[in-house]
């Protein structure tokens, strides 16, 4: 409602050439562009930026954007290629997409929580014990306090920064037992463990909602609140990336995602706006 | 005159393209998996993939293709021999029809639907009567397979056995064979090539695919102690690891995995086509 009330405002402007004093709105700075921008990579990036293009593309019509996911490895080799203008990744890159001359823009603080079945009466876990059951060496829930059944472990795959922070902060880079399913994304993970009472995965705090269960980590719940005071501290930022200083349009679009507008946008997905 | 012989060069030189193409599909995956099979330091050929541990290698992956064709196939293979045999028997001719355009139809369904069909109710039943694991297992992703490979191998062995059958039939009447005795001691007999086609056929097609196994295998790289174990396969992995950074040693493996299956379904072709030339040529040498 108030953004078809904002275009309307803003489509009152064009009209009638009243100059919109006082009224300067975000979406000012994309008056006088036009063509089209692509975006691709990370999962978890897809709903602000699905928002802000929803609500670019309706107050200027001459704009377009598509969006796109595969992960963060998708999002980095992309952009380094030219194919799309913004690359996103849920990790830092890495010096081999580095070199390519990428510039990163972090907006977002996001956190990747260990989820179980909700039927598991498991309320909370030591770090130790998830390094444990990752690495095989407790795999029946009983020795957890839970019910006799057998632990199956769930992580993501190779190209995923969701694995590549949980392997490096909550797990402290030990291996993972090769016996673990692999699933390919933040939702077949939330899928997987929503239907398997022995399941044990992690996905970023933003997909939680109720067909999953995310336990206390060493005293702490995962919310976004623990994670943005840093209480909790399997935390990764969600970033943006441009090959080379971007220019018009690209420019445009990251500077609204860290404008007030963004902001919002970044906390209606679940996750915590961080600024330049 | 002219407009022939052009239409023939057009004709060469697609052929020539296609064939230049593999040659060049060949090439390029040797240039880049080459190197990967002789680095000593990321060693391809060894059983662990640990990639934050910088170990990289695809035996497993290779164990998980083959032991997922082997079984599919040994599964599927008794279940389209049996159906061929009833649409052959002349007294089941009008079930015969039917089941023949369910079996065109069954080759028709994207193995999404399969995939998806088998999440949400193979998976949680094989979990929950054997209760040995996840569900996502070698056994869930091998009976959706046999769904895959049937229709191609009944399909292949009809379209051979077929003919055969109308040929001997009057043969094996004017000797007084029962129907059944003409499919067991005539028909069954001299397509011995057709099945082994239909065999290989339906292998090529259990290793190459990727959604089932990605979907159902569960995709642990792994060696499977049953078949209940998470396995990965060839395929699976490209799937999964095709999004990491160029260039890296993880990335690098998959062209090592990429030359494996093409070998594999380039000597499986060739297989095929080897036994149909031959078989061609003894019926043809018989009938002389």
């Amino acid at each position: 409602m108030r953004l078809k009330f904002r275009f309307i405002k803003l489509l009152l402007c064009s009209v009638l050439a009243v100059p919109a004093v006082g009224m300067a709105s975000e979406l000012d700075r994309f008056e006088n562009l036009s063509g089209t921008l692509n975006i691709a990579g990370g999962t978890a990036h897809i709903p602000v930026m699905k928002q802000a293009a929803k609500t670019i593309m309706s107050a200027n019509n001459d704009i377009r954007i598509t969006i796109a996911g595969g992960g963060s490895g998708v999002g980095a080799q992309q952009v380094a290629k030219g194919l799309v203008e913004i690359g996103n990744t849920g990790r830092p890159l890495k010096p081999g997409e580095l070199k390519y001359g990428l510039l990163s823009f972090p907006f977002a603080i996001d956190g990747v929580a260990v989820i179980v079945n909700p039927t598991n009466p498991i309320q909370q876990l030591s770090s130790q014990q998830v390094m444990d059951i990752y690495s095989g060496k407790i795999t029946n829930w009983k020795s957890l306090g839970g019910e006799d059944r057998q632990i199956n472990i769930f992580t993501r795959d190779e190209a995923s920064g969701t694995r590549s922070v949980f392997v490096k902060k909550l797990l402290n880079k030990s291996p993972v037992s090769t016996q673990a399913n692999v699933v390919p994304s933040n939702g077949a993970m939330k899928t997987a463990i929503a239907r398997d009472p022995g399941a044990i995965g992690y996905s970023s705090v933003g997909y939680i909602d109720q067909t999953v269960k995310a336990p206390i980590l060493d005293n702490v719940l995962p919310t976004n609140e623990a994670c943005a005071s840093g209480e909790y501290p399997v935390v990764r930022k969600l970033y943006m990336n441009t090959k080379g200083q971007p220019q018009g349009l690209t420019q445009a679009f990251i500077d609204y995602i860290y404008g007030p507008d963004g902001a919002e946008f970044i906390r209606e997905a679940g996750y915590i706006p961080v600024g330049h | 005159m002219t407009t022939q012989i052009s239409a023939e060069r057009i004709l060469q030189l697609l052929a020539a393209s296609v064939l230049l193409l593999i040659v060049l599909l060949f090439g390029f995956l040797m240039w880049f998996a080459l190197p990967v099979f002789f680095n000593p330091q990321t060693s391809v050929l060894s059983l662990h993939w640990q990639p934050e541990q910088g170990q990289f290698g695809i035996v497993a992956m290779i164990a998980g293709s083959g032991l997922l064709g082997l079984l599919a196939l040994l599964l599927a293979f008794p279940i389209a021999l049996g159906i061929t045999g009833f649409c052959l028997l002349p007294r089941y001719r009008r079930p015969a029809r039917f089941i023949r355009a369910l079996i065109r139809l069954m080759a028709g369904i994207p193995t999404v639907v399969y995939g998806l069909a088998a999440v949400f109710l193979l998976v949680p039943l094989i979990r929950e009567t054997f209760r040995t694991g996840s569900g996502f297992s070698l056994i869930s992703a091998t009976l959706v397979i046999v769904l895959l490979i049937l229709p191609v191998m009944v399909m292949m062995l009809d379209s051979q056995c077929r003919p055969l059958a109308k040929e001997l039939r009057m043969v094996s009447a004017s000797l007084g064979f029962s129907d059944l005795q003409t499919l067991y001691h005539l028909v069954l007999p001299n397509a011995r090539r057709a099945m082994a086609s239909a065999a290989l056929l339906g292998f090529g097609r259990a290793i190459g695919d990727t959604l089932l196994p990605l979907m159902l295998a569960g995709n642990a790289p792994q060696l499977p102690d049953s078949v209940f174990d998470s396995v990965r396969t060839l395929t699976a992995h490209i799937g999964l690891v095709l999004a990491t950074e160029n260039d890296s040693a993880m990335y690098n493996s998959l062209f090592a995995a990429g030359l494996l299956l093409l070998t594999i379904s380039v000597l499986v072709t060739l297989l095929i086509r080897y036994m149909t030339s031959s078989a061609k040529a003894t019926t043809e040498g018989s009938e002389s």
